[in-house]
This record gives structure tokens, C-alpha cells and sequence, in this order.
């Protein structure tokens, strides 16, 4: 019995590793290029926002539409116009392009993004 | 009288007739949820419903499961709440169709939500002033309620606690129907809605869809086991199913007539009883003469009653009724036009003071069929899978106090 | 925590709010930042029916072009988005007629948010009634319940949302009352529209401040409300009614 139960408690906590750490490897991969590009931080440092920005996005909106406190640096049109990434034709790439900067890392997470069935992606853009 | 015991047995899984009704159900269940599917996809632009009717033919089918739901359990809790022993056999086989009638309604509603996948979010976030919030705990507590009603039954260890069980499930599918038909009954922004009466019209419907449902599933099932269904049980259940086609009717008249003896509840009956195109016609042949008149006569006129097959049609018709009553409530309701000022004429390009038109698209028709199927398949596999299913309801082994009066 | 008091932005609404429009009517006193939404004011409309013509729906128009529920949409006219309608009434033993925008009446005691299942459709602490579309789930319930159809459903997906008013496909919505302009201490775009017209029908205002001019104008023409008999206390009044 013990020749089963060590391989499968590994896979288990090979899993469990994967899980916790998993946003930091395909974070790193596809966001080193970002924070080449977007030096600095606005909010929080990159590593807190990888691991934290669904939480702050979670608690802002709420704080926003409930209690009418709209920071500026907090504002999701904020963020998408910093972080925009432009295209072709000069103006800043929608949700529905996979260059979109948060489905660089999304894709690769495989977590669907619900925020862009109402906002726009790409505020900047202009109608 | 030495204690019955009664053999139960499972529906036999491997038999031709069940493995066609299997197919025939889920392939009505699989073209209901991919409806559902396509409506989700493309949003409900693809439906009949916009902005004046909001709710449609899904709902008219989810609401008439959700009610036929709470009604079916009425046999059992006829067995363990007030004892008729006749009954007793049919208890557990009521219980699973409670169930499954539930589940297949409550899926129609989910999947016709706007963001079904938000299902977790209505789970986990509760505003308790809202009667349907109370609803989604009422309904989920049904199954856990009926569900320990059900083991106290088919565990024999369990049988001594039936009784509380049966008594917890009573008051609980009250609630729970007085909660559904609160839905419309506390809405004051509409005067086809705003009513008392809704409540206890709800539970009454309840009592009547949820017997007939019965009645056909039980017929059907023992027909296609070939077991014996001896017309004790049968008739019994067609004089209650009776009782509460008329408990309907009474609720149905006294809410007309109130609105009557008013003079601004006369605009609303005129456009329900005479001018609303469908919805009268509905009303009229639909609730009244299919679903009420006809089922009485067929229940209770001495030419008709007592035969097995008049008394199907019965319980056909009364379902038949029950959704063209529904239709009327859900849709006929939403049809009228809502009155901001009372007594003026009202115009404007967003259909203010005309009459809600609704086109059911098929889409819609087919998830509400979907639930059907659903339910109906819940209770195949259920009573394959588990001893649900009484294996004689013939007269001796029902009631033998009414074999011998009749010997 | 979010870090609310910005000094810039503080100073930055300070002088929006006080810009004046004319010699000595300015749009609002300056709100202190953060505190958009406090329960000491109530946000309201008068609305001078009067002044309101049959054939006009600028208010209409602006709504629809801020907000972008008139964008053209696949679905029938009944499935067309409407946070605000103009409606033509006719008193049938007089003859009198009137005109006038229906909108979300912002009701003190609104039945749509009573009847919310999850809490999406809620009243702010300042009397603006929204719905959270984060949490909203489709079933529509609220529209059901409204005494004034001031709601409508999204019924296919939403592209090129305007900024500061998202909406997407299976949520409810209706009139915000402008609120992400509200905050900023601005004015709904119905008020400027119709005042663009030369008519200015409609005042938006504090109700709570008895010195506010929508107040004061409600003292004086004891304008009447939609449905008063179901005293839901609308934040929207009606003048020439």
C-alpha cells in the first residue's frame, strides 16, 4: 500500500504548489515584458497586484457604486487607460483582442474576465 | 386488522419500455437545455420577451412545476399527517415526485435568468425583504426537508419519525406555496397582481396541478410495469383532485368578482374576461371549460365517473387548464398596460397604455418542455434506482376494508 | 483601505462645483471628497410639465447618447432599452393634455429594491436608486414590480459602452440619475439638455436642503408625483400636472 500512497500524496501536493504559485510562473512569463513597460506602480507593487488586484477590484466597486467614492487612481477606466496597449491603428486594443493587457495573463490562467461584459474594455478608445 | 406491510419495489431498469422512455425523455430534456443554451449565447433578443413582457412561456412552465410540485406532495402528507392509511403506499412515490417536479421547474427558471451563471451569487447573496429571496431558501429547503421526509420512509429504521417528517414537509410546502404565490400577490405597482388571493389561489392550484400530475405518473409508471392499479386508490385520488378543481374555481370567482364590484377593477376584467384576445380566450376555453367545467363533469357526473380512463382525462385536462391558467396570471397579467394616471389617456413610443403583445418564440416553449422532461426523467431513474414504487396498489392489497364491502 | 482624501481632486471638484453659469447662480455647493453618497442629501427633479412640449425629447436624446441605450440594437421595439420616455396625456373630460419625461422616480420607499432577490437593485445613502450590476442575475423581478416601467433589460451584449456608465447583456438598468456626473458635481444630462433647448423644464437639486432651489420651488408650486397613492415618496415631482 505504502508503493501507492507516496506517489499520490506527491501528485497531490504537487498540485497544491501548483495551484498556490501558479499565477507567479505564468505571471512572470507574460508580465516581464509588462513591467518593463509599465515601470513603477501606481496602486501596489507588481507581485501584490498580481496576487491581490481581483480582491482591491472586488472591494473598490463596491465602495464606488455603494458609497459614491470614486479615487482616481482607482478607477477601472484608470487603469484600463494606462495599461492600454495600442494597435495597429494607433488606438488602445478591446477585451476582444488577445493583446489586451489583462488577457496577456488571463489567457494563460484560464480565468474568464466577467468585468468586460459590462465595461468597456478600452475607455479610451473612444466610441 | 394485523399491519400491511407493503412490498416495494424498483421500476425494472432493463425492460424495452423503460429504455424508449428514457430516450424519448432525455432527448426532450437535451433540446430543452440547448435552447437554454442557445438563448444564453445569443441573450434574449432571440426570445418573445422584451421590456414590456418580461416574464414568458418559461416562466408559465417553471411556475406550473414549482406549484405541481408542492401539490404532489399532498398525497403523502395526506398518509402522514392525517393518516389515511390507503395512502400510505403511494407516500414515498408522492415524495420523489415532489421532488423532481421541483427540480425541473426550478432549472427552466435558472436557465432563463439573464446571467444564469450568477446562479452562485443569488445562492450567497440574500435580500430578505424580497419574498423571492425567501422563495430560493424555501425551495432549496424543500428538497432537504422532503429529502429526510423520504428516508424516514424508505429506511425502515427510520419509519417511527414519518410522521414528524410528514408534518415538517406539510407546513413547509404551505410556506413554501404561499411564498410562490406571494411572487405576484405583493407586487402593488400592478392591479392585475396585488391581491390576498393569491396566496391561497396558489395553494389551491397547487393542491389540484400537483394531484393531477400525480395521478398520470402513477398511471403511467404502473401501466408501463404492468403492475395492478386497482381503482380504490385511483378513485380516491380522483374525488380529491375534484375537490380542488372546484377550491380553484372559488378562489378564481371570488377574485373576479371582487374586481367586478369596483368601477376601476372594471377596465382590468373587461380586458381579462372580454377584450384581451388570447388571454380571454385562454381564460374562457382554456381555464374554465377545459380546465375546470370538463374535469368536473368527468370526475363527479355519474355517467362519467369512475372509469380509469375518464378519469386520466381528467387530470390531463385539469394540466392542460392549469397552464392556460398560468398563461393568464403570468402573461395576461403583464399584457395589461400599468396605469400612472389613473383615469387619463396615455400615449408615448414606448408603449405606454397599450396592451403587452407576446409572440412566444420556440426557443422558449422547448426549455419549458426541457423541464418537463427533466422531472419526468428524475422520477424513471429515481424509481429504477430505489424501491419507490408499491409493487400491487390493487384494491385488496390497498384496502382491504374496501375489498370486503365490495366482495 | 482606499485612500480617499486626494487633495488634488478635492480642489479640482471644489472648482467645477462653484463654476457659475450666470451672475450669481451657481450649479452646487462643493461636495467634500469621498463623501458622495451621504445620507443628508436627497437628489431630486421638478419637473415643469408646463414647459414641456409633444414633440420634444431632448432630454430623451441626451440620456440615450450619454449613456448609449440608444445605440441601434437587433432586437424588436418592445426590446429596446429606455431609461427615459416621453408620455403624452390626455384628461379625456377636459381635454387638457400634458407632456412630460418618465424616468426612475428614485422612490424614498422603492419597490424594485425591495424585491431584489440579491440586493443588486439598492438605494444610495443620497436617494439615487441603481441597480449593482455586479450582482444583478437576469431574472427581472424588479421590472415586474415597478409602478412606473422605469426599467429595462439588456437583451444582447453591449459594445462600445460609454465611459462611466457600464452595461452588459442580462442585467437590468435604468435612469442613474447621471450619478457618476452627480459625484463628480455635475449635472444630469437631461437638466443641461432641456435647458440647452431654452426651455429648462427640469431642476435637479437636494430635496433635503430647504435653502436649495429645487426645494424652494417645491414649496412654491407643491408640484404633484406620479402614483402618490402607493406613497412610495418619489424623488421626482411633477409640476402642471
Amino acid at each position: 500500500m505504502v508503493g501507492v500512497r507516496t506517489p499520490v500524496l506527491a501528485a497531490l501536493l504537487l498540485m497544491a504548489f501548483a495551484l498556490v504559485f501558479a499565477t507567479d510562473f505564468v505571471a512572470t512569463g507574460a508580465m516581464a515584458e509588462g513591467t518593463a513597460k509599465w515601470p513603477g506602480q501606481c496602486v501596489a507593487d507588481s507581485a501584490t497586484m498580481r496576487r491581490n488586484h481581483f480582491e482591491m477590484l472586488l472591494h473598490q466597486r463596491d465602495d464606488t457604486m455603494r458609497l459614491g467614492e470614486r479615487p482616481s487612481d482607482r478607477s477601472l477606466g484608470a487603469c484600463l487607460d494606462c495599461h492600454a496597449v495600442k494597435g495597429a491603428d494607433g488606438h488602445a486594443v478591446t477585451a476582444a483582442d488577445s493583446r489586451h493587457f489583462c488577457r496577456t495573463c488571463h489567457d494563460s490562467a484560464a480565468v474568464r474576465i466577467d468585468c468586460f461584459s459590462c465595461h468597456n474594455s478600452a475607455p479610451g478608445r473612444g466610441k | 386488522m394485523a399491519k400491511m406491510k407493503t412490498p416495494f419495489t424498483a421500476l425494472d431498469g432493463k425492460s424495452m419500455c423503460f429504455y424508449r422512455l428514457l430516450g424519448v425523455l432525455g432527448a426532450v430534456a437535451a433540446v430543452g437545455l440547448g435552447s437554454a443554451l442557445y438563448m444564453e449565447h445569443h441573450g434574449h433578443v432571440v426570445t418573445g420577451m422584451g421590456n414590456q413582457i418580461v416574464w414568458g412561456l418559461p416562466h408559465v412552465f417553471a411556475i406550473f412545476l414549482i406549484v405541481a410540485a408542492s401539490g404532489a406532495l399532498n398525497v403523502a402528507s395526506i398518509a402522514s399527517v392525517f393518516g389515511k392509511t390507503p395512502y400510505k403506499p403511494l407516500a414515498p412515490l408522492s415524495g420523489l415526485t415532489a421532488l423532481a417536479l421541483l427540480a425541473g421547474g426550478l432549472m427552466v427558471l435558472v436557465l432563463d435568468l439573464g446571467r444564469p451563471d450568477r446562479l452562485f451569487v443569488a445562492m450567497t447573496h440574500y435580500n430578505f425583504t424580497s419574498i423571492f429571496a425567501w422563495n430560493v431558501i424555501l425551495y432549496n429547503g424543500f428538497f432537504a426537508v422532503v429529502g429526510v421526509y423520504l428516508w424516514t420512509m424508505l429506511d425502515r429504521r427510520m419509519n417511527p419519525h414519518t410522521a414528524k417528517a410528514g408534518v415538517a414537509a406539510f407546513i413547509w410546502r404551505l410556506v413554501l406555496t404561499t411564498g410562490t404565490g406571494s411572487i405576484f400577490g405583493f407586487l402593488v405597482a400592478r392591479e392585475t397582481y396585488h391581491s390576498a388571493v393569491m396566496a391561497p389561489l396558489f395553494i389551491a392550484m397547487s393542491l389540484s396541478f400537483g394531484t393531477a400530475v400525480f395521478l398520470l405518473v402513477v398511471a403511467g409508471l404502473y401501466r408501463m410495469e404492468g403492475r395492478a392499479l386497482g381503482d380504490a386508490v385511483m378513485n380516491r385520488l380522483g374525488r380529491l383532485l375534484a375537490v380542488f378543481v372546484a377550491a380553484v374555481f372559488y378562489f378564481v370567482v371570488v377574485q373576479h368578482i371582487t374586481n367586478l364590484y369596483t368601477a376601476r377593477g372594471g377596465e382590468v376584467e373587461r380586458f381579462l374576461l372580454g377584450a384581451g384576445g388570447v388571454h380571454t380566450v385562454l381564460f374562457w376555453f382554456g381555464q374554465m371549460l377545459v380546465g375546470t367545467a370538463v374535469p368536473l363533469i368527468l370526475l363527479l357526473h355519474p355517467a362519467f365517473r369512475g372509469t380509469r380512463s375518464n378519469l386520466l382525462l381528467a387530470a390531463a385536462l385539469v394540466i392542460l387548464g392549469g397552464l392556460a391558467q398560468l398563461y393568464v396570471i403570468v402573461i395576461g397579467g403583464q399584457a395589461f398596460p400599468l396605469n400612472l394616471f389613473p383615469g387619463m389617456q396615455v400615449t408615448s413610443d414606448a408603449f405606454d397604455g397599450t396592451v403587452g403583445a407576446y409572440d412566444p418564440s420556440l426557443p422558449e416553449f422547448l426549455l419549458g418542455l426541457g423541464g418537463v422532461a427533466v422531472a419526468l426523467l428524475i422520477v424513471t431513474v429515481a424509481g429504477a434506482a430505489f424501491r419507490f414504487l408499491p409493487e400491487s396498489l390493487a384494491d385488496a392489497a390497498v384496502d382491504p376494508h374496501h375489498a370486503k364491502a365490495n366482495a | 483601505m482606499t485612500d480617499v482624501s486626494n487633495p488634488s481632486r478635492r480642489s479640482l471638484l471644489a472648482g467645477l462645483a462653484t463654476l457659475t453659469l450666470a451672475p450669481g447662480i451657481v450649479l452646487m455647493a462643493p461636495q467634500p471628497a469621498g463623501a458622495a453618497a451621504t445620507a443628508g442629501k436627497r437628489w431630486g427633479l421638478l419637473i415643469d410639465t408646463t414647459k414641456c412640449s409633444s414633440g420634444c425629447d431632448a432630454c430623451v436624446q441626451a440620456c440615450g447618447a450619454e449613456h448609449g441605450w440608444s445605440d441601434p440594437t437587433h432586437g424588436r421595439p418592445d426590446q429596446a432599452p429606455r431609461w427615459v420616455r416621453k408620455v403624452d396625456v390626455k384628461d379625456p373630460a377636459s381635454g387638457k393634455t400634458a407632456s412630460l419625461p418618465v424616468m426612475c422616480q428614485h422612490c424614498a420607499k422603492p419597490p424594485c429594491v425591495d424585491v431584489c432577490p440579491t440586493g443588486a437593485s439598492f438605494k444610495r445613502a443620497d436617494g439615487i436608486v441603481l441597480v449593482d450590476r455586479h450582482i444583478c442575475i437576469g431574472c427581472r423581478y424588479c421590472m415586474m414590480a415597478c409602478p412606473f416601467k422605469a426599467r429595462s433589460f439588456v437583451h444582447e451584449d453591449v459594445t462600445s459602452q460609454r465611459p462611466g456608465t457600464p452595461r452588459g447583456n442580462g442585467t437590468v438598468e435604468g435612469c442613474t440619475l447621471c450619478v457618476t456626473r452627480v459625484d463628480a458635481g455635475k449635472l444630469p444630462v437631461c437638466v443641461d439638455a432641456c435647458a440647452g433647448t431654452g426651455k429648462g423644464a427640469i431642476l435637479f437639486g437636494d430635496l433635503n436642503d430647504p435653502n436649495s432651489a429645487i426645494s424652494r420651488r417645491v414649496r412654491e408650486v407643491a408640484p404633484a408625483r406620479l402614483r402618490a397613492d402607493l406613497r412610495l415618496d418619489t424623488g421626482v415631482h411633477y409640476q402642471g400636472l
